[in-house]
Order: C-alpha cells, then structure tokens, then sequence
C-alpha cells in the first residue's frame, strides 16, 4: 500500500516468500524446536480473550486488550526483510503499528531507558515449554530509542490477514534490522526499565547472542559466518545473499549506535 | 547348500536397502513443490549427514551382533556398511560445498579453519577417505597386522561425528544426544566384559575343582 512505499523495502529483485513458507518455517521454540514444529502445534494456542500488561517506569501503567489494540491503532502493512542468526532470510509482508505509538499511550518517564518484553507461559498451551530448552518465559528487551523508531513494527498479521499462531499471535514484535530471535512472539507483558532487561538467548549463550543482535556482516557467529544468507523460497540452487549492515536498514538506524563500538556491543 | 551363503544372496537386498534414503531424497527433490521443505539445502545437508551417523553406527553395531549371535554373519556385512557411511559423507560434502557455500573457496576456507564443528567433521571425512581407500582385500594383505591398527580409527571416526552434530546445534541438544548414547553403548560393548566374567567364572571354576579333588583326595 501507499504506507508501505514510504518506508525502506528489500530490493524488486527480493520477491514476497511464499505464504506456505513464512507460516511453514518457523523458530518458535514454545512448540517445538524443529522448523515445522510451530505449525503442527500452534493450534493449542487461545488468543482470545489476550491482554497485555504494560507497566514499569511510567505514569499509566495498565492492561491493554487486543480488541482495542486492533481498533485503537492504525494498522498499516510494511513489507520487511526479515534475517534469522542461522543464516536464513525471508521478506514478509507484516500487517501492524509502530511500536512507539502503543508505548506513549502509557508515557514513559524519563527513568524508563529501556523496554523489556515477555512471551506467554502455559506449557499447556506451548508444549515446548514442557521441556527446558530454554529458560522460560521467553523474554526480550530493546533499548528505549530502538524501541521508539518509527521502523519498530508490532505487527498483528502478515499477508493481509490476522497472524497466524505460528508466527506469535496475536502479537509479536519486528525489529528488521536485529537477528529474528529479538522479534519476540505471543507477548503478554512490556515493562519499561531503568536496567538494561534480560533477554533469553543473550543470557543462554552470551558469547553468541548479544543484547543488540543487529544484523552485522562483520561480526560472525561464533560457529558460522554472518556475510552471507539463503533466502527461503528459493529453491535448492538459489545462490547465497550478501548480508547487509542492518539488515540494509543501516540508512535508517544507524545513527542509533553512532560511536558504539558494534563488534563489542553485537 | 543353500543356507550356508544365504548371506551372499543377502547382500544385494541390503545394497539396496542402503540407497533407500538417497532414492527417496532424489525423488522428493526431483518431484519438485516442497518435498524438502522451506529450506532444501539444509534438508539435504541435515539428511546426508544423519546417514553417515547412522550408517556408521550400524557398522559399529555388528562386531557386537555377531558375538551375541555367536555367528559370523553380521561381520560380512560390515564392510559395504561402512563404505556406505563413506558415501553418505561424500554426499554431505558435497552438498555442503556445491550447494552450501557455492564452492565459495575463501569462505569454505574461514569455515575449516575457523569452525571447531566444521573441522572436526572434516578431520572425520578424510578419515574415512583413508579407510575406505584401504577397504579392499589387497590392502588388507599389504598392510597386514597394521591394517586392523588403521582400521580402528572408525572409533575416533563415529566420536568426532557425534561432537560435529552436537556442536552445530543451537539450544535443543536432545537429538545428538540420543546418537551420543548409541555410540557409547556400542564402544562400552567393545570392553573385555566377557574375557572379565571368563577370566572369575574360570578362576572360581579351578578353584572349586581344587577344593573338590582335595576333598575326594581326605576322603
């Protein structure tokens, strides 16, 4: 749509992945940790009635359900590249709104540096946390400005329709120039701290996940390199992508990390 | 008769048996749409590589076999087994060079030199090589009492492939874990348990036997 236009898309010669592949594919460990797992399990999941609890370093904590998220927010589509740590990439067209404009409803103070974020808990309802794989809830943290960019997406559905569960409905993050673990799925909760939050990956293998995880060419993954990706969709002898400083987002956010040292900071 | 060499009539079956997962695979992929999933080099390279772990265990699992059996049988087996194990490693080679990386050199050489799973995988690869260049008779006859010394080098073989599959995982550490668990027991199966248990059986057995001519011999 015209919305789309206006903000930074992968290039024309970077089509849409498949629809089967965007909900077929998936890393999304609360049901499973193969790739097909989220899609033959996420059926389990009730996203109704859903309601996330906003609270931490601001003047209106609060609760806030996903009806009037839905009708509360403009929801605009935004076609993102999205880039996993594995090496993989997909471009997904997202249906959502700006993170920032859900998060100044609840007004910040100016105490709240950062945004930390959690995924549901129900092992009834996400089988995979029946097992520690991971340190469970999955959680996620941003800092305040990143959280506050206008590319900051928190999406409510892809390809024109509502989110699929497999994909973290009925609300999950995007951030298109961080690794796809940072976009965390199914939040329940957003808090604003003073510290810099928790986030799951980071705390389980520091050495391998950073905090920031923006996309970096530069800086490899302890156990592959980061230069390169395959884009889903195509096909056994699809040739490998050049990876991009953030992701090909760097003209938008790279101010943010201006005089960071980004192979300390990763 | 025919029961003596049923095994040679075995052979082809098991041949066969052994390019099952390969014909599968070139059929998903050749039939086209998504046989192999969102991503099919990974399927490829995930799939070539679970097949030269497996074949390899197998291999390891029939020494074991034909003691427990107290026949020969399994042991005629064991060499195509392996050179099997060698084939699906060529395989994932392959795929991992041609369709991975492209035959990208500079970045295949950061990989085995920067990669501590990639290299142990490889080291296990050129292992192979060796034992299956030297699989023949000739061999066998050249190399003679150093030819069983070589050979158990397939011990070190299977344990770097075991840590190659547990080093390249992320987090879900369940699956390496349970080929981890075969190979142990199949190694643990190599101990001199039985020479151990003979060696006592045999010592109490003498034993008893002394006890008892002494006894006869009082009477």
């Amino acid at each position: 749509g015209a919305v789309a236009a206006t903000y930074p898309r992968p290039g024309e010669d970077e089509p849409l992945t498949p629809r089967e592949f965007v909900t077929g594919y998936n890393n999304f460990y609360e049901f499973g940790t193969d790739k097909e797992d989220p899609a033959a399990h996420a059926h389990r999941l009730r996203t109704r009635p859903w309601s996330v609890v906003v609270d931490g370093e601001c003047a209106r904590p609060g609760e806030i359900g996903i009806e009037d998220i839905l009708a509360g927010f403009d929801q605009q589509e935004r076609i993102y590249r999205l880039r996993c740590v594995e090496a993989w990439a997909m471009v997904i067209p997202w249906v959502g709104f700006p993170l920032g404009e859900l998060l100044a409803r609840f007004e910040p103070t100016s105490r709240a540096r950062y945004v930390a974020f959690e995924t549901l808990l129900d092992p009834e309802q996400m089988p995979g946390q029946r097992r520690r794989v991971l340190d469970w809830p999955y959680r996620e943290g941003l800092r305040i400005d990143e959280a506050m960019h206008p590319l900051t997406l928190l999406a409510t559905g892809l390809y024109g329709e509502t989110l699929p569960n497999q994909n973290g409905a009925p609300l999950r993050l995007v951030v298109p120039w961080k690794y796809g673990f940072k976009s965390i799925k199914s939040i329940v909760r957003i808090r604003f701290t003073a510290e810099q939050p928790p986030a799951t990956w980071n705390r389980m293998q520091p050495d391998e996940y950073g905090f920031y995880a923006n996309v970096n060419p530069a800086v490899d993954h302890p156990r592959w390199s980061q230069k390169s990706h395959r884009m889903i969709g195509g096909g056994w002898l699809a040739k490998r992508r050049e990876t991009l400083p953030f992701n090909g987002y760097a003209e938008e956010v790279a101010g943010l990390y201006a005089g960071m040292d980004l192979r300390r900071f990763y | 008769m025919a029961g003596r060499d049923w095994v040679a009539w075995a052979k082809p079956g098991v041949f066969l048996l052994c390019l099952l997962p390969l014909a599968l695979t070139l059929a998903q992929g050749l039939g086209g749409g998504l046989a192999l999933g969102a991503n099919p080099v990974e399927t490829l390279l995930h799939r070539s590589g679970l097949w030269t772990l497996r074949m390899l265990l197998l291999t390891l699992a029939l020494t074991p076999l034909s003691r427990a059996l107290g026949r020969p049988w399994p042991i005629r087996l064991r060499r195509m087994l392996g050179l099997f194990a060698f084939f699906y490693g060529m395989l994932h080679l392959l795929v991992y060079l041609w369709l991975d990386r492209a035959l990208d050199w500079p970045v295949i050489v950061e990989d085995l030199t920067e990669r501590p799973y990639i290299i142990v995988g490889m080291v296990a690869l050129v292992l192979m090589s060796v034992l299956a260049l030297t699989s023949t008779r000739g061999w066998q006859r050249r190399l003679r009492r150093n030819w069983k010394r070589l050979h158990r080098a397939v011990y070190l073989i299977a344990v770097l492939g075991v840590l190659h599959f547990l080093w390249l995982v992320k987090a879900d550490l369940r699956e390496p874990l349970i080929y981890a668990a075969i190979l142990g027991v199949l190694l643990a199966l190599r101990l001199p348990w039985g020479r151990w248990r003979r060696a006592s059986a045999q010592s109490v057995q003498s034993a008893s036997a002394v006890a008892r001519r002494s006894a006869s011999s009082s009477r």
